[in-house]
């Protein structure tokens, strides 16, 4: 077995060799999306580049917001803003596993002490109308990312099928680290000039943003605000797809999707503050993916999704 | 004859799912082969995370040659047709031979179909097995159109005789057949060539791979046995678990690991829970406390330090799950000791069903049943009604959100902090069960009281809203529900009768039943009607098991008391036992003669012949005979069943068997002489009445 690589010391450090990895295995590294989203999977990069039949390969951070999961930066493992590392290749290479595998060891874990298995996870987002096959990763028996064959996006069979990976950062650098809590974990260099752990950069946006989903978000303005992304999204893709001004047939599928990003975060606000009940819970998420959908089937008739490819 | 041997090598299989499709691969290319004409030997099975493997011994190594005759058209027949027929059969004119037929000079053909190679057929089978392969879920990857549970990385076909071995030519979708596998990711990469099975198995095992998942699941057992008997512990037995964990793993490797101090005091079903949901451990318990104080994981890989990294690991996740239970727990503590009364109030905004209402409307509905229930079972309606109030509250409860399997568990633990009678919380555990057929039926009074109340509750429910079971669909588990109503009545020998339960649950779902005053009201009859009816249809079903046959239960659900199980089941042992006999044998026949002959006479007549027979005008001495048992048997029959002792009323109607036999033998019923003829059909309606005191005999088969 070729030489294990020294052990990385801080969160940035498994970040950067992450980046370094993909983009030795040929993936365009791409920047987080300026968008507030509560996975890497919602990225244009991730979403709609699924789509169609045009090849492609990325990876990238994504800054990732689950309001319902913020703890005021109490708790050891639960943030309500978190990264996420996405990779996705398409079509999915036939040596998908090896090359996850060599991201882990790019990131110091050794297999020759480590016990890696692929359990069986079936990956479904009802707000984008998608799902694949695939598994959640063990090492150890803690669960350090999700593999998933993409089967269907916004109701459209993905063909070719991509190969989607998502590592959840902060959890698998805690292991990785030996950190117990979260807000312990350096964030750059220990050795630094100015050392900074994780707790210094995010222990007081956990507390602002918990006490704001939970108790201030004004659900009135969030509730206007959802209305309006989906008439917005309804509207852009409504219009006809000849721009008069160019002569170019232009079709808003990237502006429609953001959108739909949009309602899809103000959803989880809503969802957080509490005042979605049970089956009203299944009909926003059903508008949401009405959305994804509409933006899916835009998006193939585009040139980036393989329109007359 | 060659030996074969397939192995389909892919990424990580699902356990769940790996055992099936080992045997549906057997089953399915054995039947290819047969289905092609060859015979074979032996064949075996295997599945690990990566590959699922067949071996078949002593292939034909040729399909036989067949020889099949065609029939065609006439000599003089147009030229068109015996074109046609030669096309068709694909021979020349001269092989043709002529026939002599009846309807004059016939063509035949002779066709041959050669035998075909075993390489051939092998190639074939597999290629369509894996085409159409019955995966649970299947998947496409990369750019291809295959379809596999995930991605097929390579294909192992070959066929060995003596020492050669050769690869069946084969391509799927651009995955060639070939003769290498490869063995234990970690341990033992890269692919090696294989000539035999047996070189197969131990070439995989020389590679830490264990091909056959008993095997796997013995090593596991006993592993982790010795593992805890080190430790002075048990095993809890999981045998779902040590399946699953089978297929988990290619080189079982177990290790015992140590839970924190600060979570042994969490109820054992919690941490059995939490670890076997989550984590996929084994728990090891202490024999004398019952504590669970340990755990054993199974890993994938032997390391250089003896699964030290790994264990640290794994406890480290499970300390991190297992604070969060005992966060659980700690709060609902505080809402059980303060008689948990947050919980029942939240049952208010959790549905049951969207039709159907809250969880709290059915906990309502309960207790009333429960109450109405108690006294026919010998509980304490007190206790049954308070019980059946108490026994969803730990469905608002943090860990049962958590742990939904908990649920009923919880409830047992939550209700004992809440100060609640012993019979209370046993009957928030126990009120789930029996769960199945081979679940435990509870015993305890109060218990037996809320269960029945929760089942016929849950049946009367979706009766009312039309959502009954329909063939293979059961979503709301109903054929269960009424499973366990039957056991609960049989099992604990309890005397009840059903309808007036149903009637007052259905009146409870706002389905009201006729007015008694009015006999011409049949109001949510129906409904009644027919889920009384569901409720026999299973019990001839768990009746059938026992040896007991469908007609025999329905000459006895033809009787007053239908809804009173016990009743019935004591009525149709009895009448089975009676069949056994040659008397009861001999008087079904009678019986059915006599039934028939006055069942014709009273259509044909138009009149009903029931105003008794008048001994008066009996004529034969076998006439007087038969009169004379009928009285007997009357009064020995009703006195019996009054007793319920089914037994003897079975006796003395089969002692009917030999008046009858005579009667028939000496006296020809339709006697030109009217009076005479009315009587005797006036006997034998009083034959069939005295006979259906004890059961409905027309209702037997055969």
């Amino acid at each position: 077995m070729s030489e294990m690589p020294e052990k990385p010391r801080s969160f940035q450090e498994i970040i950067l060799r992450l980046q370094s990895y993909w983009a030795s295995q040929g993936c365009a590294i791409m920047q987080p999306y300026d968008m507030e989203v509560g996975a890497g999977t919602f990225h244009p990069a991730t979403t709609l580049r699924s789509l169609g039949s045009r090849a492609w390969a990325a990876a990238y951070v994504q800054p990732s917001r689950r309001p319902t999961d913020g703890r005021y930066g109490e708790n050891p493992n639960r943030l309500q803003h978190y990264y996420q590392y996405q990779v996705l290749i398409k079509p999915s290479p036939p040596d998908l596993q090896d090359l996850y595998l060599g991201s882990l060891k790019a990131i110091g874990i050794d297999m020759g002490l480590h016990d890696i298995r692929f359990v069986e996870d079936d990956w479904e987002s009802p707000t984008l109308g998608a799902w694949g096959l695939g598994w959640e990763v063990w090492c150890d028996g803690m669960e350090v990312s999700q593999f998933t064959y993409f089967q269907q996006v916004g109701g459209h069979d993905c063909r070719p099928v991509s190969g989607e990976l998502t590592y959840g950062l902060e959890r698998l650098a805690m292991y990785v680290l030996g950190v117990d809590h979260v807000m312990e974990m350096p964030f750059n260099d220990p050795d630094a000039p100015i050392a900074l752990r994780y707790g210094d950069v995010f222990r007081q946006t956990e507390e602002e943003y918990s006490r704001h989903n939970f108790d201030a978000a004004n659900t009135d303005v969030l509730l206007r605000h959802f209305e309006e992304a989906e008439a917005a999204c309804e509207a852009l893709l409504s219009v006809p797809e000849e721009d008069p001004k160019t002569g170019k047939r232009i079709i808003m599928a990237h502006p429609a999707y953001d959108q739909c990003i949009k309602a899809s975060h103000i959803f989880n606000l809503l969802d957080a503050r509490g005042v979605i009940s049970v089956t009203e819970r299944q009909a926003y998420i059903g508008r949401v993916r009405a959305l994804a959908k509409q933006c899916a089937d835009a998006y193939v008739r585009t040139d980036a999704g393989g329109f007359d490819a | 004859m060659p030996d074969l041997l397939i192995e389909l090598f892919s990424e990580e299989i699902p356990a769940r799912m790996q055992r099936r499709a080992s045997e549906d691969l057997r089953d399915r290319v054995t039947g290819g082969l047969r289905e092609a004409g060859l015979t074979f030997g032996e064949s075996h099975a295997y599945a690990t995370p990566r590959r699922l493997a067949l071996a078949v011994e002593g292939v034909d190594a040729q399909s036989p040659t067949v020889v099949e005759e065609r029939k065609g058209p006439r000599a003089d027949a147009p030229e068109k047709a015996i074109e046609g027929f030669l096309r068709g059969a694909g021979v020349a004119r001269e092989d043709l031979e002529l026939r002599d037929e009846k309807k004059g000079q016939v063509y035949f053909a002779k066709i041959t179909k050669p035998g075909r190679s075993a390489d051939v057929i092998v190639a074939e089978v597999l290629e369509s097995v894996v085409r159409n392969f019955p995966w649970p879920k299947s998947m496409r990857w990369g750019a291809g159109s295959l379809r596999w549970v995930r991605p097929l990385q390579s294909i192992l076909c070959i066929l060995t005789e003596g020492d050669a071995a050769r690869v069946v030519a084969l391509d799927i979708d651009g995955i060639a057949a070939g003769d290498t596998t490869e063995g234990h990711r970690f341990m033992a990469p890269g692919r090696f060539a294989v000539g035999s099975f047996s070189e197969y198995e131990a070439g995989l095992l020389e590679r830490k791979v264990v091909l056959n998942p008993k095997e796997r699941a013995e090593a596991i057992e006993t592993a982790a046995e010795s593992l805890a008997q080190s430790a002075g512990l048990e095993v809890v037995p999981d045998a779902g678990l040590l399946a699953e964990v089978s297929g988990l793993v290619e080189w079982p490797v177990p290790l015992m690991g140590e839970i924190e101090e600060a979570f042994l005091d969490l109820p054992p079903e919690v941490l059995q829970s939490s670890m076997r949901e989550h984590q996929k451990f084994f728990s090891l318990r202490n024999p004398e406390a019952g504590q669970i104080e340990r755990f054993v994981t199974v890993a994938n890989v032997e390391t250089a330090d003896d699964g030290v990294t790994i264990l640290a690991g794994n406890q480290k996740v499970l300390a991190a799950r297992l604070s969060d239970a005992k966060f659980f727990w700690e709060n609902d503590l505080r809402v059980a000791r303060d008689g948990m009364g947050a919980w029942l109030e939240k049952l208010e905004n959790v549905t049951f069903e969207r039709t159907l209402g809250t969880q709290a409307a059915r906990v309502a509905r309960m207790e009333t049943l429960a109450r109405e229930i108690a006294p026919v079972v010998g509980a304490d309606p007190e206790l049954a009604g308070e019980a059946a109030r108490v026994a969803k509250a730990d469905l608002s409860s943090e860990m049962v959100n958590e742990f939904p399997e908990l649920q009923g568990v919880m409830g047992r633990y939550y209700a004992v902090e809440a100060g609640l009678p012993e019979d209370v919380a046993v009957a928030c555990e126990e009120h789930y069960s029996p769960l199945g057929p081979s679940d435990e039926v509870p015993t305890r009074l109060v218990s037996v009281a809320v269960a029945l109340a929760d089942k016929l509750d849950t049946l009367i429910g979706f009766w009312a809203i039309d959502q009954k079971p329909t063939g293979s669909k059961d979503p709301f588990a109903l054929r269960r529900a009424a499973l366990g109503v039957i056991r609960l009545v049989l099992e604990n020998e309890k005397r009840l009768g059903l309808r007036n339960f149903i009637n007052s649950g259905f009146v409870a779902h706002g389905v009201p039943g006729p007015d008694p005053s009015d006999q011409e009201d049949f109001t949510g009859m129906a409904q009644r009607f027919s889920l009384l009816t569901f409720i026999h249809d299973r019990l001839k079903v768990y009746l059938r098991d026992q040896g007991l046959s469908h007609d025999v239960i329905d000459a006895c659900l033809a009787l007053e008391g239908d809804d009173d199980l016990a009743l019935v089941v004591a009525r149709a042992r009895a009448l089975q036992a009676v069949l056994a006999t040659d008397d009861g044998e001999n008087l079904v026949q009678g019986f059915k003669r006599a039934n028939n002959i006055l069942t014709q006479a009273e259509e044909k007549d138009g009149v009903e012949y029931s105003y008794g027979a008048d001994i008066k005008f009996a004529e034969a001495a076998e006439e007087r005979t038969l009169f004379e048992a009928l009285d007997r048997g009357e009064a020995e029959i009703s006195k019996a069943v009054l007793a319920e002792d089914f037994e003897a009323a079975m006796g003395a109607m089969a002692a009917l068997r030999g008046p009858i036999d005579a009667f028939f033998e000496a006296v020809q019923i339709n006697s030109d002489n009217d009076i005479l003829r009315r009587n005797r059909l006036n006997m034998l309606s009083r034959i069939r009445q005295i006979c259906r005191q004890a059961a409905d005999l027309s209702r037997l088969e055969g």
